[in-house]
C-alpha cells in the first residue's frame, strides 16, 4: 500500500487544493498516470501515480489540505478492491458488530489530526471538524483553529440586520490565494528582517551604447534590456560581496549561498513572482539576457515549473516601464536583499563642472542589517555602479 | 538568607528545641562539612550529637536508620547523593519499609540530605540526581526545594516528620539568596507552589531547574508568551492538583528536570497530566531534560548535556506553534 500525500512544491507552500481527481475511487491506475491537480499559491501542478494499483480517495475536490496529509491510497496491485467509497456511509448508520458496537472505520487515515481541546471545542459546539483547516504542527486542528471557525461562522448566526442601508459604506472581498501568499510572506519579511536603504545613481551612456551596438551586429539576437545589464552586474558585484549572498539561519549561524540565483520579480495579473536566474554570474550577457526572457514571459503565462521560483539568493525588482524615479522593495525570505531599479531617465548631470544630459538610472539596494552594515551595502552598489558604467567588463567576465 | 544559611540555621533551630536532633556523616564535625553547612557545629553540640563517621555509607545510614526507630531523629549528610548509593540497600529495604512491615509500630523519622544534581566539572560519578530513583519507592519522602524559605520549611517538615525523608540540596543552589520569612513555620509535603503566573503555558520544574524556568519565562514575556512556573518542592508526594488546574488554564505544558530523559521525573508528571488533563490539551507535552549519556567532564560538553534557559525557551515555542 503506498500513501499519496500533499506535496510540497516550493518552500513557502504550506497546503494546497485539490482541483480535481483524474481518476475515480476505486479505480485501477498505473504508475506515471495523472491521478489528480492540486493548485499551490502560485500554479497548478498534476500528481502522477507512484505505483500501480486501486486508488482510494481520501480528500474531496475543492478540499484545502496541509503539506505532507495523506490524501489518497494506492493499494497493492494483489490487494481487491477497497470498500466502497465514504458517502454511502455518511448517508446510512454506521455498520454495527456483532455486540451492537460500532465498529472502527477500517482506514485510520481518515482520522483528523486535532488536539484534544480542540475535539472537545468542536464538539461542544456541534462542529465538523473536517470542515477546519488546522494550522498547528503537522496541520494538527489546534484552539485557535476551532475558535476561528467559530468567529467566522458567527456572523451567519447573528439576526438578520435591520435594514441594507441605501448605499454600502464598504464592502468585504474574499482575498485570493495568491494575494494571500503574498501578504504572508511580505509580513513575515518586514516584521522579521531589519531593513535598511542605500541610493546611488549610475550613468548608462556607455551601457546603452553597448546595446546598441550589439543590436547592430547581431541583429534580433543580440537584443539585451536594462535589466538583463543590471542582472549581470548585480550576479558580477554578488561575487565579490559575499556577504549579500548570505542568509541567517539562526542567531548564531550565517548561512554562505555559493551559487548566485537572482530573483526577478515579475508583475502578473495575480500578484508578484519571482522567477529564478540561476548561476546568472557564470551566464555571458547574451545566455543571461535569453534565460531571462524566458523566465519572464513563462511567469507571465504560468509556464514554469514550480522548481523555477526556488533557490534565489538575491533579487531585482524593476518598474523602468513606468514613470517611477526610484523606489524601495521588501526583502523576499531567506535573502540577503533586493536591488529596486527605477526608470533609466536623461538627466542633467555635473561632470567636470559642466551640466550634462545622460541617461541615469536610480538604484536602490535594500539588504538585512543583521547580515551586512551601511558600508557593505554602499560598497555593493558601487561595483553594481561601476559595472553597469563599464559595460565592457560585462562582457569579460 | 542564603539557601546554606537556611539549611544551617534550621538544624540548630531543631537541634536547640529537640535533644534528639542529631547530625551524622563525613566531615560533617572537625571539617564543617564539604559544603559548610555543618560549620561550627560540632563545638556547640559536642560529638555525640554531631557524629564524624568513617567512609561507609551502608554503615552510618544504617546505623541512623538504628536510632530512628529507637526513638532518635538523625539528620544525615551525604557529601553528594552519589554516595548514597552504597546505603541503597539500607535506605530502600529498610528505612523505606519498616513502618509497613511492622504495622506503624516501629517508624524511622530520618533525613537525609546532601546535594542532588550536577555542579562545576564533577563528571560523571557525581553529578547524578536521583530524584526518581527514590521518588519510585513507597515509604520515602522525596524533596527538593529550589530557593532558602522552602529549604527552610521542608528541612523543619522532614525533621519533624515521622517518615525516611529524601532531601535533594542542590550545590548550584547553595550561594542563591532569598527572602525567608521569620517564625516557626513549616512547608508542607505534596504542595506545590505557582512562583509566576501566566496564561499561555505551564512549566513544571524543581530545584535548580526552577531558576531556569523563571530565566526563560521573563525572556518569553518579551515576545509576548506568559508561562505559568510551578515549582513542585516535593517530589513524593507529588501535588499533580496544582499541575492538572494550571494546565487546564493553558492548555499546554513543558516539564523541566536535570536528570535523564528515560524514565524521569518529568516522565512521570507528563503521564499525569495526560491522565487527568486529556481533554485540555491543546499540544503534546514538551520535556526539557539532561541529554541520555553519563555526565561528561569536559566544561563544553557539560554545559550542553544539561538543559539551560535556550532549551527551555525552544521547548516552550514548540507547544505554543
Amino acid at each position: 500500500m503506498a500513501e499519496v500525500i500533499m506535496p510540497k512544491m516550493g518552500d513557502a507552500m504550506v497546503t494546497g487544493k485539490i482541483l480535481a481527481w483524474r481518476k475515480k475511487h476505486g479505480e485501477r491506475v498505473t504508475k506515471g498516470e495523472p491521478l489528480l491537480e492540486i493548485e499551490t499559491d502560485k500554479v497548478n501542478v498534476e500528481v502522477e501515480a507512484e505505483q500501480s494499483g486501486v486508488l482510494h480517495i481520501l480528500a474531496r475536490e475543492g478540499e484545502v489540505v496541509p503539506v505532507g496529509q495523506v490524501i489518497a491510497y494506492i493499494n497493492g496491485p494483489e490487494t481487491a478492491a477497497p470498500p466502497p467509497p465514504a458517502e454511502t456511509e455518511s448517508a446510512g448508520a454506521p455498520p454495527v458488530g456483532p455486540e451492537g458496537k460500532p465498529v472502527p472505520h477500517p482506514e485510520e487515515a481518515e482520522r483528523i489530526k486535532a488536539s484534544p481541546l480542540a475535539r472537545r471545542l468542536a464538539s461542544q459546539h456541534g462542529i465538523d471538524l473536517t470542515k477546519i483547516r488546522g494550522t498547528g504542527p503537522g496541520g494538527r486542528i489546534v484552539e485557535r483553529d476551532v475558535q476561528a471557525y467559530l468567529a467566522q461562522l458567527r456572523p451567519a448566526e447573528a439576526p438578520p440586520r435591520p435594514a441594507p442601508a441605501p448605499e454600502a459604506e464598504y464592502e468585504d472581498l474574499a482575498l485570493p490565494r495568491m494575494r494571500q501568499a503574498i501578504a504572508r510572506t511580505v509580513v513575515q519579511s518586514k516584521q522579521t528582517i531589519p531593513h535598511f536603504y542605500v541610493t546611488a545613481e549610475a550613468d548608462l551612456s556607455r551601457a546603452l551604447e553597448l546595446r546598441k551596438q550589439l543590436e547592430e551586429a547581431l541583429g534580433e539576437e543580440g537584443r539585451i534590456t536594462v535589466n538583463d545589464l543590471v542582472l549581470k552586474a548585480t550576479a558580477l558585484a554578488l561575487r565579490k560581496h559575499p556577504e549579500l549572498r548570505s542568509q541567517i539561519v539562526d542567531e548564531r549561524t550565517l548561512r554562505r549561498f555559493h551559487r548566485i540565483h537572482l530573483g526577478i520579480m515579475v508583475a502578473t495579473p495575480d500578484g508578484l513572482v519571482a522567477p529564478v536566474l540561476r548561476d546568472a554570474d557564470r551566464l555571458s550577457l547574451l545566455q543571461l539576457a535569453r534565460e531571462a526572457r524566458r523566465l519572464i514571459e513563462g511567469a507571465r503565462n504560468k509556464r514554469l515549473r514550480q522548481e523555477e521560483y526556488t533557490g534565489a539568493v538575491f533579487s531585482i525588482s524593476n518598474l523602468g516601464m513606468y514613470e517611477v524615479t526610484s523606489f524601495v522593495a521588501i526583502i523576499p525570505p531567506q535573502q540577503a536583499g533586493i536591488l529596486a531599479v527605477g526608470r533609466a531617465q536623461e538627466r542633467p548631470v555635473v561632470r567636470e563642472g559642466r551640466v550634462e544630459v545622460r541617461p541615469v538610472v536610480s538604484l536602490t539596494v535594500s539588504a538585512d542589517h543583521r547580515i551586512t552594515d551601511g558600508v557593505g551595502a554602499a560598497e555593493f552598489l558601487m561595483e553594481v555602479k561601476r559595472l553597469l558604467e563599464n559595460p565592457i567588463l560585462l562582457l569579460m567576465a | 538568607m542564603t539557601y546554606r544559611e537556611a539549611i544551617r540555621s534550621t538544624l540548630v533551630e531543631e537541634m536547640d528545641r529537640d535533644p534528639t536532633v542529631l547530625l551524622l556523616g563525613e566531615d560533617i564535625g572537625i571539617y564543617g562539612g564539604t559544603f559548610r553547612i555543618t560549620e561550627g557545629l560540632l563545638s556547640r553540640y559536642g560529638p555525640r550529637r554531631v557524629v564524624d563517621t568513617p567512609i561507609s555509607e551502608l554503615g552510618f545510614i544504617g546505623a541512623a536508620i538504628g536510632m530512628a526507630m529507637l526513638g532518635l531523629r538523625p539528620v544525615v549528610e551525604v557529601m553528594t547523593w552519589n554516595f548514597s548509593l552504597p546505603a541503597a540497600d539500607q535506605i530502600l529495604q529498610n528505612a523505606a519499609k519498616v513502618r509497613y512491615f511492622t504495622g506503624g509500630q516501629v517508624r524511622a523519622p530520618l533525613v537525609i540530605r546532601g546535594p542532588n544534581g550536577a555542579g562545576v566539572q564533577l563528571s560523571a560519578q557525581h553529578s547524578q540526581s536521583l530524584e526518581s530513583f527514590y521518588g519510585h519507592f513507597p515509604g520515602l519522602k522525596v524533596v527538593a526545594p529550589a530557593t532558602p524559605a522552602d529549604a527552610k520549611g521542608l528541612l523543619r517538615a522532614a525533621i519533624r516528620g515521622e517518615d525516611p525523608v529524601i532531601f535533594l540540596e542542590h550545590a548550584a543552589l547553595y550561594g542563591i539568596k532569598g527572602e525567608v520569612p521569620d517564625g516557626d513555620y513549616t512547608v508542607p509535603f505534596g504542595r506545590a507552589a505557582v512562583v509566576r503566573p501566566g496564561r499561555h503555558v505551564t512549566v513544571v520544574s524543581y530545584s535548580r531547574m526552577l531558576h531556569l524556568a523563571l530565566s526563560a519565562a521573563q525572556r518569553l514575556s518579551g515576545e509576548g508568551i506568559e508561562c505559568e512556573v510551578i515549582d513542585l518542592r516535593s517530589l513524593r508526594p507529588l501535588d499533580m492538583e496544582t499541575v492538572a488546574a494550571s494546565v487546564r488554564r493553558t492548555h499546554r505544558a513543558v516539564v523541566v528536570q536535570e536528570q535523564w530523559r528515560l524514565y524521569g521525573a518529568a516522565a512521570e508528571i507528563s503521564a499525569q497530566i495526560y491522565e487527568r488533563c486529556f481533554d485540555d490539551l491543546d499540544a503534546p507535552v514538551e520535556r526539557v531534560t539532561g541529554e541520555d549519556v553519563p555526565a561528561p567532564y569536559a566544561r563544553n560538553l557539560e554545559l550542553r548535556a544539561f538543559p539551560d534557559e535556550e532549551k527551555i525557551v525552544e521547548a516552550v515555542r514548540r507547544v505554543i506553534a
